[in-house]
């Protein structure tokens, strides 16, 4: 028995001993590992951003690890918790980042040089509510749209894409009487789809972005108000144009659905683009958000979307900031915005935008005022948490199993359980 | 007669017994060495968590540091409606769930297995492969399979339908709150038949040919026999079943997460414990983990089950009639 034990010593003796020896070799060259949820984008990773880095900074590796959108903030989560997380962390905006850096797991980046690239907005999906901290360098926000098949607007006669929501219908029944095509390429049973290419996307006009969103904050509109219930009552109208058998249609089936060339309309975000570009075998187009009336303002929703924070418990805390300052540097913007058409950079000197389709989106920023969807900022704090509830609700509200009131009723009543705006 | 050849071989070795454990008793440490890997692993694996899990759910984290709430995790769960809507849904999806595969799986299970033992069928390992190969698959692959059956846009359903004339049959099922929790427990009751129709052909097959000879001479064939002779002697083995299915369908997520989703829609008309405690537990998209919460509703289903297999190992296996073979 002694004996056993003086060899499993030896073990550990020698394999701490290969460790120490292996260590110099790891001091030389530092992998910095990135967590994120972006894994279609980790061929653009692979052949585009991590050479660039690579390229200015000997001796630091990059290891780009994605995990599954749907996984991403249980796994993140636990890995900090157990202390194997990345040391690069890819940060959701606002409460879910926040949590995590009031849990010491994030470290504050206002003294990572470049900082100042950023404005006080663009920062505030990463930022404490005071905003004096900010714990991630925003690397990108998504814009919201429509994009369209060319084709069968040529084929059912449409000229010109629609301004009003009234139009939008008009539009939606000639396609549906052409019958070639599905008018509109959505579905409900992943219900984020329906929530964010549904009603964050219309809702804006409806209840005019900045304004709107914070009176909600601020408790001074409800979401019972008028201006909250057209948005799903017009998502009611919907179903009668998605395909058939929408209730049981996936997120990618609605990608394939319209690259295919199947359906007409897509109702999207730009991180679409790479993708639809790459593969759909006829024009694209993009519209905005029809807004409710010929004349109204219109609003669109510029989402922070994505930023890095660094793991506070990182090894490679000094390679970790080298990285986080490139990502606030002009040359990231220009590497991730041109590799990754769709995903548009932050910071005040915003890098020239070459892609086609990811220019039309673009010029959304400056025919309509931007916002961000509505319940990212303090309403998704408690439980239950308004995002996902917002989720349930337009998918309801589409597939018909609810009414726009009572969906409305539902959600006032669920947030009114726990947040009390500040008077 | 074999009984008594056994019993006649088994008596010698009584006596040989006893030489052995007189001088060995001061060493019976070796009992110890066996069984301690095996206890081990258990304490570590599955003890220490379950007691952990126990001693989570009587904590709140309150500014990320936890306090002892003693039950209050518990009161929370039954009376909040925030918590308790979720909690009596998912539960009752939970019956409903069990409740389906009682009555469907393990009826069918035996069905299949009498049929697979009646000795003039041809093709019995053909079939006996095939009605079991569903559980061989991984939960993901058979609910990515059934998920694209059943896809009203490129699904073989609504084709096959179509072509025997009954496309307006089709639904798209997984998307609609009336069917969405019928069709999961019919795909995983397609899933699972395996094993209960292996367990009771087992059994069936360990009852001596005499007994059905016996019967035949009286008379007795058929359903008749099957009824008379051959269920009693497998009830043991189909209450084994029926817990088999009670524990596993309590402890159920993974079908249900690979179709549809953590947020076990439509309208959590999925939602089972399961999927609610993972939703809880880990987060979901921007609602944070709640740890505590999660425990809670983990030792809520440790004790449903724990009720049901005390119900079971006491109520109903005791009382159960045994026929010595």
């Amino acid at each position: 028995m002694r004996m056993m034990t003086r060899t499993a010593a030896a073990w550990v003796l020698s394999g701490a001993a290969a460790l120490a020896m292996a260590a110099p070799a790891l001091a030389a060259d530092t992998t910095l590992t990135i967590e994120s949820w972006r894994n279609d984008d980790l061929p653009t990773w692979q052949e585009k951003i991590i050479p660039a880095f690579e390229k200015g900074h000997p001796g630091i590796k990059l290891n780009f690890q994605p995990t599954a959108p749907k996984e991403y903030n249980a796994a993140l989560n636990s890995k900090l918790d157990a202390g194997t997380a990345g040391d690069i962390i890819a940060c959701r905006p606002f409460d879910a980042s926040l949590e995590l850096f009031k849990k010491n797991q994030l470290t504050s980046v206002n003294a990572v040089p470049g900082m100042d690239n950023f404005t006080a907005v663009a920062r505030a999906g990463w930022s404490t509510d005071d905003g004096k901290t900010t714990y991630c360098v925003p690397a990108a926000a998504v814009l919201h749209g429509f994009i369209y098949n060319g084709d069968a607007f040529a084929k059912v006669g449409i000229k010109q894409s629609p301004k009003t929501a009234d139009e939008f219908f008009t539009d939606l029944d000639k396609i549906k009487k052409d019958g070639t095509y599905v008018p509109l390429a959505m579905g409900t049973p992943d219900q984020w789809e329906a929530a964010t290419m549904g009603y964050q996307n219309i809702g804006p006009n409806y209840w005019h972005g900045e304004d709107g969103r914070k009176a909600l904050i601020e408790g001074r509109e409800k979401l019972t108000d008028p201006a909250w219930v057209a948005p799903l009552r017009e998502l009611a109208k919907w179903g009668p144009y998605l395909g058939e058998g929408y209730q049981a249609q996936s997120y990618p089936d609605s990608q394939n659905l319209f690259t295919l060339g199947r359906a007409a309309i897509y109702p999207a975000g730009s991180w679409e683009i790479a993708q639809f570009e790459k593969e759909a075998q006829f024009k694209l187009g993009v519209f905005p958000p029809p807004v409710p009336k010929a004349g109204d303002p219109c609003y669109v929703s510029d989402h922070p979307d994505i930023a890095f924070g660094m793991n506070a418990r990182s090894k490679n805390a000094d390679a970790a900031r080298v990285f986080l300052a490139w990502v606030a540097s002009p040359e990231f913007a220009k590497v991730y915005s041109d590799s990754l058409p769709g995903f548009y950079s932050m910071q005040t000197q915003s890098a020239p935008v070459t892609d086609p389709l990811a220019q039309q989106f673009l010029a959304f920023r400056k025919d309509c005022k931007s916002t961000m969807r509505s319940t990212y900022q303090m309403l998704s704090r408690g439980t239950p948490n308004l995002e996902n509830e917002v989720w349930v609700a337009s998918a309801n509200v589409i597939n018909g199993t609810e009414t726009p009131e009572q969906a409305a009723q539902k959600l006032q009543k669920g947030l009114d359980s726990w947040y009390k705006p500040a008077k | 007669m074999d009984q008594i050849e056994k019993l006649a071989a088994d008596a010698p070795l009584l006596p040989a017994a006893r030489d052995v454990a007189g001088p060995a008793r001061a060493r019976r440490w070796h009992i110890a060495v066996f069984l301690a890997p095996a206890l081990l692993v258990y304490t570590a694996l599955m003890i220490v968590p379950l007691a952990d899990t126990l001693r989570l759910s009587l904590f709140r984290s309150i500014e990320h540091v936890p306090a002892f709430v003693g039950l209050d995790n518990f009161r929370v769960l039954f009376t909040d409606p925030r918590w308790s809507e979720h909690f009596w849904a998912a539960l009752r999806h939970n019956f409903y769930f069990f409740a389906f595969h009682i009555l469907l799986q393990n009826p069918v299970g035996i069905a299949l297995a009498a049929l697979l033992s009646l000795p003039r069928l041809r093709g019995q390992a053909f079939y006996r492969t095939a009605f079991f190969l569903p559980t061989m698959l991984s939960f993901v692959i058979v609910g990515f399979t059934w998920k694209l059956i059943l896809s009203p846009l490129w699904g073989v359903a609504p084709t096959l339908l179509g072509a025997v004339g009954l496309r307006g049959w089709f639904h798209p099922w997984l998307g609609q709150e009336a069917t969405a929790l019928t069709t999961l427990a019919l795909i995983s009751v397609w899933q699972y038949v395996g094993i209960p129709m292996m367990l009771i052909y087992a059994a069936m097959l360990a009852i001596p040919h005499e007994l059905i000879e016996a019967a035949e001479l009286d008379g007795i064939t058929g359903f008749a026999q099957f009824r008379k002779i051959k269920l009693p002697l497998i009830w043991p083995t189909i209450g084994i079943c029926s817990i088999l299915t009670f524990v596993g369908n309590f402890n159920a997520f993974d079908l249900i997460y690979t179709v549809s989703g953590a947020n076990a829609g439509p309208n959590f008309a999925t939602d089972i414990l399961g999927t609610f405690l993972f939703r809880t537990f880990f987060g979901n998209q921007l609602q944070l983990g709640d740890p505590n919460m999660g425990a809670t509703i983990a030792t809520m289903m440790f004790l449903i089950i724990l009720a049901g297999v005390s119900a079971y190992l006491f109520g109903i296996q005791a009382r159960m009639r045994r026929y010595a073979l």
